[in-house]
């Protein structure tokens, strides 16, 4: 799956990073405790979050992310989307809320990226 | 530390937790210019990250050293802060001292102390009640 995959798939609104529609994305962390999200590595993934504060941002590319999607209409200021084109991250939002999110994205292929043990 | 290590220092205020996790990023991003491998990069960003994180929620902030040698890589955090009552409690997942209003910024939900040890090859906590913490994060440089 691709981001421009994502942003079709929630219907969401694209804020930064039209230059990265063609990153590919292997799995999906949603979450709004930062250190839920800190605490397994995933590769090339996408971040769903009710938390709007640069410190979504911070720790998307602290485990090296390529998008974060924020749930329920919630609009990031301009210092979250500074941030994010400062890490080279892609960030869209969404009217969805965050089971909603998550399951559009399941069902069209996106796992967690681990798997139950 | 081998003579020719890398050394560089950082103040963390502990007023504004929205730039809680500078610091980090700018030593994940030297880390990265020196052509670190991304995973070691990632471990003690990480690591690095939710320190200086539990630094600015539970102590006013502090002082962060990095050193970078061939061999590994040491981040040392020193606060002034209350210090850890129980350490072994606090290593604990889920525990957690932290506020509700710290919860409803993402953090402080008892993860930050065992992911610290679980990116670090070594990770030593040295804390005194009413005196201050310094944590020791070490990772080595795979090469």
């Amino acid at each position: 799956m691709f981001i421009k995959d994502i942003q079709k798939i929630l219907d969401a609104q694209l804020l930064v990073g039209e230059e990265f529609m063609d990153t590919e994305v292997r799995s999906a962390c949603g979450s709004d405790m930062m250190s839920d999200v800190l605490a397994f590595v995933k590769d090339q993934a996408v971040l769903i979050t009710g938390l709007l504060n640069q410190q979504a941002i911070r720790t998307a590319a602290m485990m090296d992310m390529v998008c974060v999607v924020f749930v329920r209409g919630k609009t990031p200021g301009e210092d979250i989307l500074e941030a994010a084109r400062d890490n080279g991250i892609a960030v869209m939002t969404t009217t969805h809320r965050m089971f909603t999110a998550c399951g559009l994205l399941f069902e069209a292929g996106l796992n967690g990226g681990c798997h139950i043990k | 530390m081998s003579e020719n290590s890398l050394h560089y220092h950082y103040v963390v205020p502990g007023d504004d937790f929205t730039r809680a996790g500078i610091a980090s990023s700018a030593v994940k991003k030297t880390l990265k210019q020196l052509g670190i491998y991304p995973e070691t990069v990632r471990k003690l960003s990480i690591s690095l990250f939710e320190g200086e994180i539990n630094m600015v929620i539970h102590a006013d902030g502090g002082e962060i050293d990095v050193w970078i040698d061939d061999e590994k890589i040491v981040a040392e955090l020193v606060d002034k802060g209350p210090g850890i009552e129980n350490i072994e409690l606090a290593m604990q997942e889920g525990w957690s001292t932290a506020s509700e209003q710290v919860r409803g910024l993402g953090f402080g939900a008892g993860m930050g102390l065992p992911n610290m040890k679980k990116y670090s090859d070594e990770l030593i906590i040295d804390s005194t009640v009413g005196v201050g913490t310094k944590v020791t994060l070490i990772v080595n440089i795979v090469k």
